[in-house]
């Protein structure tokens, strides 16, 4: 599913984030990144939907090349990953509903479906009673519940979240990990970047350690 | 295909919610003074086209001339080949038609005779119109010779000057409706920064973030087009009135008209390229700024 073959990335300024790193990602893997903060956890992760690209090596997701994308392939690629992010990436000036069926608006699906997808999405995070709320009126797990939903919508065959369980309580936090835990159990390859290398013990799967950009 | 056309319609409907009514009545304004200036000078040209339509030159003989002279200089004008048309014009048929102007019948009957000569008519075949009258001045029979060209060149020249004038203001006020809209598609992508970047982010495509301000720059100008044209179908009618009262003591009965259909619809549809362009600018220049971090 993902492979990382001597990967390196240097940022412009000279700041070297990643140094030759390769692993390689089963599909239906449940995989965990930890390290600390600045350790380049969140930069392995943009390298897979080509948020930025490697300056050395190479990234492979689903058999594609994704250093060598072209610019007008890159939202194709997008389309088959979920992507959850720490800050959530939600839109504010829209409400849940809106929020999870965005994705699916350039689908070919009908608006019907689109809709009975959404919802379907909302009510697995347990999200669906909220639908016509707006973003800023929910709590911070379940804004990340939210940002899953719009993860998962469009049915991805890898999921990627960096920190999403950062800045939430304990209950909170095993309520996401549990959520991304079920959606591994159906198929869906998993990767989470993580500060908290407890969460790997509890949860076990594959997991890589970085440490000033090298995985060790 | 039907998943597209939904697309496209999303993409309309949003479009419509982004087109600002300020920004479609400056570009109204802007356009309605082009837009206007060419149904005054389209109006205009109905009544030049009457009064001048080709440079003519007459021809007058002297007052004792005998018909024989006439049928030679006729003859004359004929032969020479600077000249188009020649035109008999007989001393009975000029104060006939002089009388016909209101007025002048009284005046005619004051002085008891005809006191015009015979005339030739004559239109010159290409330039040159000032060489010839003067060439056929010295024709044996002609009293005097007036070449009504001047006037007519002024009034062409008048004409073709307010022409280049309204072509310059209209690429003017073009460019400023590019620039209009280039700034307002700007301001709306920075407004929905945000949107663009988790929309980049879910896999939208380029095409699917640009069209609904593509859209939005063809819809403002469409609209800003047809505040123009009522515009200037409002002034055309508030001037209408007064124009005509003066028109009317001139014996006239000009009124402007308001532009054909085609021209109003060239108005509108110039308007919304305008537009278009406008936010194919701003869009290429400032969506390629947005990207997902």
């Amino acid at each position: 599913m993902v492979s990382f073959s001597a990967v390196a990335k240097r940022y412009p300024g000279g700041q070297e984030a990643l140094k030759s790193v390769s692993f390689s990602l089963e599909d239906g893997a449940l995989a965990f990144v930890t390290g600390r903060s600045g350790a380049g956890k969140s930069t392995l992760l943009k390298l897979i939907p080509a948020i930025e690209r490697p300056s050395s090596g190479s990234v492979i997701v689903g058999g594609q090349n994704v250093g060598a994308l072209k610019r007008s392939a890159i939202p194709y690629l997008r389309r088959n990953l979920g992507l959850v992010f720490q800050d959530q990436k939600l839109l504010y000036d829209r409400s849940v509903f809106d929020n999870v069926i965005l994705p699916l608006a350039f689908s070919s699906l009908s608006p019907k479906e689109a809709a009975r997808r959404a919802r379907a999405a909302l009510a697995k995070v347990g999200l669906l009673e909220r639908e016509k709320a707006n973003p800023v009126q929910l709590s911070g797990g379940e804004q990340q519940r939210l940002a899953i939903a719009r993860a998962v919508v469009n049915r991805p065959a890898l999921l990627i979240a960096d920190e999403p369980t950062a800045n939430l309580d304990a209950e909170s936090a095993a309520r996401i990990l549990d959520l991304f835990v079920d959606f591994n159990r159906v198929g869906v390859t998993v990767l989470i970047a993580t500060h908290d290398r407890g969460l790997v013990e509890r949860y076990g799967g594959v997991h890589f350690h970085l440490e000033n950009g090298r995985i060790g | 295909m039907k998943a597209w056309l939904r697309q496209h319609r999303h993409a309309l409907a949003a479009a419509l919610r982004r087109v600002g009514l300020l920004n479609t009545l400056v570009i109204g304004v802007a356009l309605a003074l082009p837009a206007g200036g060419y149904a005054v000078i389209d109006s205009l040209r109905g009544v030049t086209a009457r009064l001048a339509p080709e440079p003519q030159i007459s021809v007058f003989l002297s007052s004792g001339a005998k018909r024989a002279d006439a049928d030679a200089l006729g003859r004359a004008l004929r032969a020479e080949p600077r000249i188009a048309t020649v035109r008999f014009v007989p001393r009975d048929e000029a104060l006939k038609e002089m009388r016909s102007i209101e007025g002048v019948d009284e005046l005619v009957a004051a002085i008891g005779r005809n006191p015009l000569p015979d005339a030739f008519v004559v239109t010159a075949r290409g330039p040159g119109v000032d060489t010839l009258a003067a060439d056929l001045a010295k024709l044996p029979g002609v009293a005097r010779v007036q070449a009504d060209a001047v006037w007519a060149r002024r009034l062409a020249a008048l004409a073709a000057t307010l022409k280049l004038g309204l072509a310059i203001l209209a690429t003017l006020l073009g460019a400023g409706l590019v620039a209009v809209t280039f700034n307002t598609i700007r301001l709306q992508i920075l407004t929905e920064r945000d949107e663009i970047e988790v929309s980049k982010l879910i896999g939208a495509t380029d095409a699917f973030i640009r069209r609904p301000f593509y859209y939005a720059g063809l819809l403002q100008g469409v609209a800003g087009g047809l505040v123009a044209l009522g515009i200037v179908a409002l002034a055309l009618w508030l001037l209408d009135g007064e124009v005509r009262s003066l028109a009317q003591s001139y014996g006239s009965d000009f009124r402007f008209g308001f532009l054909a259909a085609r021209e109003a619809a060239a108005v509108v549809g110039f308007a919304g390229l305008l537009g278009w362009i406008g936010a194919q600018l701003s869009v290429g220049r400032h969506l390629r700024e947005i990207e997902p971090s």
